[in-house]
């Protein structure tokens, strides 16, 4: 397909997004002694769909939908006189593929006629997001791994050569220290340095926490020494944690102690 | 407190002495707690410019400081060992990245984004390498177990925090959303049948 048709068409499907495309797109067609070889390379129904969506550069916000069942079709027709455990999973896709097929060629009532209505709105949701994921795994793939790409490095240490210093500082010169260091510290809070936080991150440490301990009191979870911005971030995961249901917040009264806990965690 | 070269050479032994990342605490105990974090720092820095130029590098990661090997010297040390590391497959590396990025989630979670089945043998072979672990799990029909990433799998990809992963690109090119054109042929607004 040349680029210069290309560009029209998603201009034009853009500015109808919601609607029917008007033109069919061009061929999506493979041919079918292709199919076996690429076959194995798809890791699901969404991999195959991005796959027959990207090679075309269709727009997929827009998907032609006709088409592009027809050909998932065909695929999984070959999947399944070559490899049935897969082909479950297919079919699901299939089945879903067709009904939004069908509801597209329906004919809606004016007042049904709403933007998020378009019945490829989900699917496009779990194809941008599969795609992010699948650029995301090969860019993690790409990153220097302990073993593969890099190794530690540890020198031979000859044991009975390590000499054993004695314990020179008296006890009470290093107390006195530690109480200075304490002291700096203290004041050397203003400087804020940046850490890196993450509310993820955080949210899976709460959690590995409440494996151990069932339950915290509200307090228990923060670590002021960390600085604020630590306060902060651990807050806003207990809330996100709080959010999707994985922690339970219970206060009994005004003012009592506020606990945190895994969700349901006593009726275990 | 040692002077500063001499305490560079002692920070310098520790961690040619280990294979694993030594953590701050460990480096601090070094000089019994007497030398502050930041004079911890600096020093690290400073060693980590000195070996700068050379087939390792001191890196610091999630748990520590760690030498290690320059990347590009792998292919070198591979040929004094029989057998490669094996890669693993990308339904392996789909499921890590999810859980790195959505954590923490369930199996269901990864096979909603993913759109197959799960297998235990992928989940395995990540816990097997200690990079996820079980971090709770979900109070729905069940009980799904709740996967993170683990501080280890930080260490073994070189990073400090899941925030030094790559950025998830942003796939949608933005709809521009231009006036509505005139309406065309009524009788083409609905979708061709397929053939």
């Amino acid at each position: 397909m040349s680029e210069p048709a290309q560009l029209p068409l998603a201009a034009r499907t853009a500015r109808l997004y919601g609607e029917p495309y008007m033109e069919m797109p061009q061929d999506l067609y493979i041919p079918p002694d292709a199919l076996e070889v690429i076959l194995d390379a798809f890791e699901g129904p969404l991999d195959l769909l991005l796959y027959l969506i990207r090679k075309e550069n269709l727009d997929i916000l827009d998907i032609p939908m006709a088409p592009l069942t027809r050909q998932y079709l065909e695929y999984v027709d070959a999947m399944r006189a070559t490899n049935l455990e897969l082909a479950a999973e297919y079919l699901v896709m299939a089945a879903m593929l067709m009904a939004i097929k069908s509801r597209l060629l329906l004919p809606r009532p004016p007042a049904a006629e709403a933007i998020e209505d378009d019945p490829r709105a989900e699917l496009v949701r779990r194809l941008l997001e599969y795609e992010r994921i699948k650029k995301a795994a090969q860019q993690i793939d790409q990153l220097p791994q302990l073993g593969r790409d890099v190794l530690a490095v540890s020198v031979w240490v000859e044991r009975t050569v390590a000499e054993r210093l004695p314990q020179v500082n008296p006890q009470d010169l290093a107390e006195a220290w530690r109480v200075l260091l304490h002291r700096a510290r203290m004041t050397a809070h203003h400087r804020v340095s940046r850490e890196e936080l993450s509310v993820r991150e955080h949210m899976s440490g709460v959690l590995r926490r409440l494996q151990e301990r069932r339950v915290l009191e509200f307090g228990e979870l923060f670590d002021p020494a960390r600085g604020v911005a630590v306060l902060v971030v651990t807050l806003l995961a207990v809330l996100e944690l709080a959010r999707e249901l994985l922690v339970e917040i219970t206060q009994s009264a005004n003012f009592a102690p506020i606990y945190v806990k895994l969700a349901h965690a006593e009726s275990l | 407190m040692p002077n500063p070269s001499e305490a560079k050479r002692i920070l310098e032994a520790a961690l040619l002495a280990s294979p694993e990342p030594v953590s701050l605490a460990d480096l601090k105990r070094l000089f019994d707690d007497q030398v502050g974090a930041d004079t911890l720092k600096n020093l690290l820095d400073e060693l980590r410019e000195d070996w700068s130029g050379r087939a390792v590098e001191l890196v610091s990661l999630a748990s520590g400081w760690r030498f290690q090997t320059l990347p590009e010297f792998q292919p070198f040390a591979e040929k004094l060992q029989p057998d490669k590391p094996p890669r693993y497959s990308r339904a392996v590396m789909e499921t890590l990245a999810i859980i790195a990025y959505r954590q923490p989630v369930t199996r269901g979670d990864i096979e909603d984004i993913r759109g197959v089945v799960v297998s235990t043998q992928i989940i395995q072979a990540l816990e097997n390498r200690g990079w996820i672990d079980v971090v709770g799990h979900r109070e729905t029909p069940g009980r799904p177990a709740l996967y993170a990433t683990t501080r280890n799998f930080l260490d073994d990809l070189g990073l400090r925090s899941l925030q030094e992963l790559p950025p998830l690109e942003e796939i949608a090119k933005t709809l521009q959303l231009e006036p509505a054109p005139a309406p065309v042929a009524p009788e083409a607004a609905n979708e061709p049948a397929a053939g």
